[in-house]
């Protein structure tokens, strides 16, 4: 094959329920050797589009692959993909190791596997005991378990930290860092802005089953804690060299939108790196007009705050993440469920 | 929970080996999965408990009111059919207990969402619903083989001072081997209508009512083509190759109505697959 045997593409991918359209046209592709982080709230799509990268869901339209192949044409899937995407998919009247052996055995790998991946999550001691009474923390590590089970090269993991302890957190993010040093994919969603600015290296942001951003983390903290002002004004070329000159930056590829008629009299700037009060004085500097001086939050923000509106929690996670706090154990909230 | 141990190196080494997932390999992983749960031992425990109970009751009964008045039709019945009497009530009941089991053989996986695990390790799908049917079949065909041999040899044994029935006696030994096969075939029907409707209970009802509500019903429609249709339902055309004679009113053969039994299932198990690849798991 002619692609990193670790590269996962989704192209165009189109994924609708009914009248719900759950991904749209949603296109990335994610790099082996790094934590790659799924951002958006609940209900983007994330889970979907993960579904749909293991073949369990069918596209309306358009392809994922790994390594240039869809997930039913792996050889040995297990061996290529370890996933962990809903908590509870399994029989709860099975017990642990059960559940693992059997997984082994499609792909024909050892029993001495099952116990190996139970030591790694730290549930040997209850590998014999059916898993409907473990905790939703130790059903988290079965997963994890069952995910590693193929010591596969591209791992999709979908919240794993939902459930855990402080201390479980904490050994995920350190097993998922190692996991990605070692040259593995690691392909992690999350609803959860600060969980992904300590753990994950490049970021794919979605909302509404769409692509918001894809950038390396530190941009997207960058960008995000920066704010803009939107300036409009009939003299655009002569206050663009000025803002420049200032040290201002003109934002290349966000054209603001005209005014509300419709008829653009005046263009609009989005401006960095100056606060519209020294934009005014520009302005006034050399007698330019202007009809609209506007401060207001860096586009992506803005595109992820108005789609996680409903969510709590999210009020300066801009400042928090920008200060690489860690968020606490209990800011993780339940798991989002696919769209049925 | 136990201390969290930190992360190691992987250590497993590439799986040696062919890569293409093995059938025999499937086999036993369906093999773990149906045994590994209770639902799996409650159902077949009370499937021979209900057929070998029944079916010794029922000789019993007919052993000990065989000179009462009145009880002559059984007689005959017994001299002309005698499978059918040996096996008709123990597992007219008992059956209803392999069509649970067989539903339940696939929609807990939907229930539980251990569906979802199980198509991670085998995307291509048909190649599970093959393994699961398979087991599935040659676990139903042990069972139900031990479960009827022992209903034949108890009730004949109970029966023996009033009527000498032997395998070697003409279709007895076709009945009972028949019996078996009926009762194997029915747990396919029932997976293969667990896997269309994925819920247990509105699979179950399902069954149950093809099994044992719908024949009774159609039967009190008049006319010869109700007669024929009453003929083809499936189970009502599976049990005709449990019988030793052919009765009266009979639309098919023994084997004719086992084939048009073995169609039913094969049909509901082709849909079952189809859409087994095109649906969202």
């Amino acid at each position: 094959m002619a692609e990193a045997p670790g590269l996962i593409e989704a192209r165009e991918l189109t994924k609708r329920f009914g009248d719900t359209v759950a991904v749209d046209h949603l296109s990335f592709s994610v790099e082996p050797g790094r934590v790659t982080g799924f951002l958006g709230p609940n209900g983007a799509g994330k889970s979907t589009t993960m579904r749909l990268i293991c073949g369990l869901d069918r596209p309306q339209s358009g392809t994922a692959t790994i390594g240039g192949l869809t997930y039913a044409q792996l050889p040995r899937p297990l061996h290529t993909v370890g996933a962990l995407l809903e908590s509870r998919a399994l029989h709860p009247g099975r017990s642990a190791r059960n559940h693992l052996l059997f997984l082994a055995e499609t792909q024909g790998f050892p029993a001495r596997r099952v116990d190996e991946v139970l030591e790694l999550v730290g549930l040997t001691a209850v590998a014999r005991k059916r898993v409907g009474g473990f905790s939703l923390g130790m059903t988290q590590r079965l997963g994890i378990a069952a995910a590693m089970l193929g010591d596969p090269f591209v791992l999709l993991l979908d919240e794993p930290v939902n459930g855990l302890d402080p201390e479980g957190i904490r050994w995920v993010r350190t097993l998922m860092r190692q996991l990605a040093t070692e040259g593995r994919t690691v392909f992690v969603s999350s609803h959860l802005m600060n969980e992904m600015a300590v753990t994950a290296d490049h970021l794919i942001v979605i909302g509404r089953g769409r692509l918001i951003a894809e950038s390396s983390t530190d941009d997207f903290i960058k960008r995000a804690s920066e704010r803009s002002v939107l300036v409009r004004t009939p003299q655009a070329d002569r206050l663009a060299k000025l803002i420049t000159a200032a040290g201002g930056v003109i934002e290349p590829e966000a054209a603001a939108p005209g005014n509300g008629g419709g008829t653009s009299v005046a263009d609009g700037l989005i401006v960095t790196g100056l606060e519209a009060p020294r934009i005014g004085e520009l302005a006034a500097s050399e007698s330019i007009v202007l009809y609209e001086l506007t401060p207001r939050l860096a586009s992506l923000e803005e595109a992820f705050m108005e789609l996680t509106a409903d969510s709590v929690e999210y009020g300066d996670h801009a400042s928090r993440a920008a200060r690489g706090a860690e968020p606490d154990a209990g800011s993780t909230q339940p798991a989002e469920r696919s769209a049925r | 929970m136990t201390t969290a141990p930190a992360p190691t190196a992987p250590v497993l080494a590439t799986p040696a080996g062919p890569s293409a997932l093995g059938f025999g390999r499937l086999l036993r992983a369906e093999w773990t999965k149906i045994r590994s749960v209770r639902s799996t031992l409650w159902s077949l425990f009370a499937f021979v408990v209900v057929a070998v109970g029944f079916s010794v009751l029922i000789a019993a009964v007919i052993s000990h009111d065989w000179n009462a008045p009145g009880n002559h039709p059984n007689h005959a019945r017994l001299l002309t059919d005698p499978t059918a009497v040996i096996y008709g009530a123990g597992f007219g009941l008992g059956q209803l207990a392999i069509c649970v089991l067989g539903v339940m053989v696939i929609t807990t996986e939907y229930t539980t969402g251990a569906i979802r695990a199980s198509l991670l390790a085998v995307p291509k799908r048909i190649p599970m619903l093959a393994a699961k049917a398979v087991v599935w079949a040659g676990l139903d065909l042990v069972v139900s083989a031990i479960t009827v041999f022992a209903v034949f040899f108890l009730s004949t044994s109970i029966l023996r001072s009033h009527v000498d029935v032997t395998l070697s006696q003409p279709g007895v030994l076709r009945a009972t081997l028949g019996g078996i096969l009926y009762l194997v075939v029915l747990g396919l029907f029932a997976l293969a209508i667990g896997g269309l409707i994925r819920h247990t209970a509105a699979a179950i009802l399902i069954v149950i009512g093809v099994v044992i509500v719908v024949p009774p019903l159609v039967s009190l429609i008049p006319g010869t083509i109700a007669n024929h249709v009453h003929g083809y339902l499936p189970t009502i055309a599976g049990q005709l190759v449990a019988q030793t004679a052919q009765q009266p009113g009979d639309v098919l053969s023994p084997w004719q109505g086992f084939g048009v039994f073995c169609a039913w299932t094969a049909v509901l198990l082709f849909g079952c697959g189809w859409l087994l690849v095109r649906r969202d798991a």
